[in-house]
């Protein structure tokens, strides 16, 4: 692999970039893997690439049955925070802010992670007092935030309308050094340095099977032939229900439709994130101009990757009385995502039934911020069997009680 | 959008006048059941894509439960049918093999 580098763009500068490599391979299955990961979105190609560089493991495939990055990780918002509520999910997303603070470095690929600030609302006393206590939760668990009033909210983000005509903005939850990331440069870079170490990532290539003898995983049957290996990764997302049916164990998950949408690219207004949970809204301007708009996710079980239109009104709605100067704005996509929801909202990172099996999924609507940490976490959980960062987040959490609520700790958008 | 009837007030309307209530005939475990039953009652989902069966319930209407047929892919709705019963009427299910053959849900073959 050529590294990327200023020297590189100037030398390729004078050779009309003809000396570009592709920046990954286009790989053909072997018969025999010691791991294949099934799903080459973001956290799938983070745990492939955590088993190489943590762990040495690079006899590794990671299948894709669409794109790479297709699925949730190019539908996303690309918001990165790490102000939870409870220990173990505090955990883990701080991990996995971390990491994005060095990835570009780490991985030789611009993901253009930008900390440019996080704000969340508060706009009833409840959710004060809510936040007031995720501040102090985070000071003990070792993430920077903050409560601010509604000044230093108007401040940071001058286009908010503090005396929205429902609800007042009464104050937020300050994270300076969440923000956002180019999300397909996560999946892309993550798939060059996977490329780069001897990993084959087969797209087009959709699992229709899962092998096993004697409750152990031998492969898994794809459209592209069969593929034996020893471990298997499921990191599906919104079809991760399929795939424990082919496993044989079933899931406490539902999928739904979650859908954002982009305006048109306007000059720069607004250089922070700002989430508003009460109305249910969040936005954010990239860096071609567009606000990038999130909301909420559909009330039934869904595979369709659309979300339903009376969401989309409910979202511009509650930001048009959040920042009142974008209600001329035209909008210019909408699309949607098939999120895994759990009963507890938090994901599950955990062995299965099936021996040699591992699945990471449910991260709902909040998985890109989590694609880094989730991919050290899994890949140390396939390679050693079990990994402190997602120790809690086991299946049997479900029959034991140990839940990690971050339903009630959260609310609504993640 | 989805269009549904009430089978209760007899209104067809679109998905705004309904609140979804998730997955159908679930078995209910009471006191004395193990975690693996409560485990499967209170979060364990069939999730299916295709057929899905569900409860719904007329929250801007008549106010009552009932229960719909769909299709979580093409979204299409293949019938509704009233909350008092354990599973589907007969012709529903015979309707939904029609339009997927081999389709197979649960103990209903």
């Amino acid at each position: 692999m050529k590294r990327y580098s200023a020297f590189a763009v100037a030398r390729e500068a004078f050779r009309n970039h003809l000396g570009w490599d592709r920046a990954w391979r286009a790989a053909r299955p072997k018969d025999r893997y010691d791991v294949v990961i099934v799903g080459a979105g973001g956290h799938g190609l983070a745990t492939a690439y955590y088993l190489g560089r943590n762990f040495g493991i690079t006899n590794v495939a990671v299948l894709e049955k669409g794109w790479l990055g297709g699925g949730n990780t190019g539908r996303n918002t690309t918001i990165i925070r790490s102000n939870y509520l409870q220990d173990a999910s505090a955990a883990i997303y701080e991990k996995s802010r971390s990491l994005y603070e060095s990835l570009s470095q780490d991985i030789n690929y611009n993901v253009m992670f930008s900390p440019r600030g996080v704000m969340m609302l508060a706009q009833t006393q409840h959710e004060i007092r809510g936040y007031e206590r995720t501040a102090h939760a985070n000071a003990l668990q070792g993430v920077e935030t903050r409560f601010i009033g509604p000044r230093e909210v108007k401040q940071l983000c001058p286009i908010i309308n503090l005396d929205g005509p429902r609800y007042p903005v009464l104050g937020a939850l300050w994270q300076p050094r969440g923000g956002t990331a180019r999300h397909d440069a996560v999946a892309w870079g993550y798939a060059r340095a996977c490329s780069d170490m001897g990993m084959d990532i087969i797209q087009q290539c959709e699992v229709t099977g899962v092998r096993s003898s004697g409750g152990q995983v031998t492969g898994v049957d794809t459209t592209k032939g069969s593929i034996a290996c020893s471990k298997l990764g499921l990191v599906v997302a919104g079809h991760s229900g399929v795939l424990a049916d082919m496993a044989g164990f079933r899931l406490p998950v539902e999928s739904v439709a979650l859908q954002a949408l982009v305006s048109e690219p306007i000059k720069p207004c607004m250089d922070v994130v700002v989430m508003a949970n009460t109305v249910h809204g969040y936005m954010s301007q990239s860096d071609k101009g567009e606000m990038v708009i999130g909301g909420g996710a559909d009330g039934y079980n869904n595979y369709t990757q659309r979300g339903s239109f009376q969401h989309i009104e409910e979202t511009v709605r509650a930001l048009v009385e959040t920042f009142p100067m974008i209600s001329r704005l035209k909008m210019l996509r909408q699309w949607g995502g098939i999120v895994d929801m759990t009963g507890d909202r938090s994901p599950i990172l955990s062995a299965t039934p099936l021996s040699g099996c591992f699945i990471n999924c449910g991260w709902g609507t909040g998985g890109f911020k989590a694609i880094p940490g989730s991919g050290w976490g899994m890949a140390e959980l396939m390679a050693k069997g079990h990994s402190p960062l997602t120790a809690e987040f086991g299946l049997t959490r479900f029959a034991e009680g140990r839940f990690i609520d971050e339903s009630v700790a959260a609310g609504v958008a993640h | 959008m989805l269009i549904l009837t009430c089978p209760c007030c007899g209104v067809t309307g679109e998905e705004t006048e309904f609140h979804g209530g998730g997955e159908a005939h679930l078995t209910r475990y009471g006191p004395g059941s193990t975690d693996e039953e409560f485990q499967a009652y209170l979060f364990r989902r069939e999730n299916p894509k295709g057929v899905h069966f569900e409860r719904w319930r007329h929250v801007n209407g008549c106010g009552k439960w009932f229960h719909a047929a769909r299709c979580t892919v093409t979204l299409e709705v293949f019938g509704t049918y009233p909350a008092q019963t354990l599973r589907p009427p007969e012709d529903l299910l015979e309707r939904i093999r029609e339009k997927r053959p081999g389709w197979r849900w649960k103990d209903l073959s």
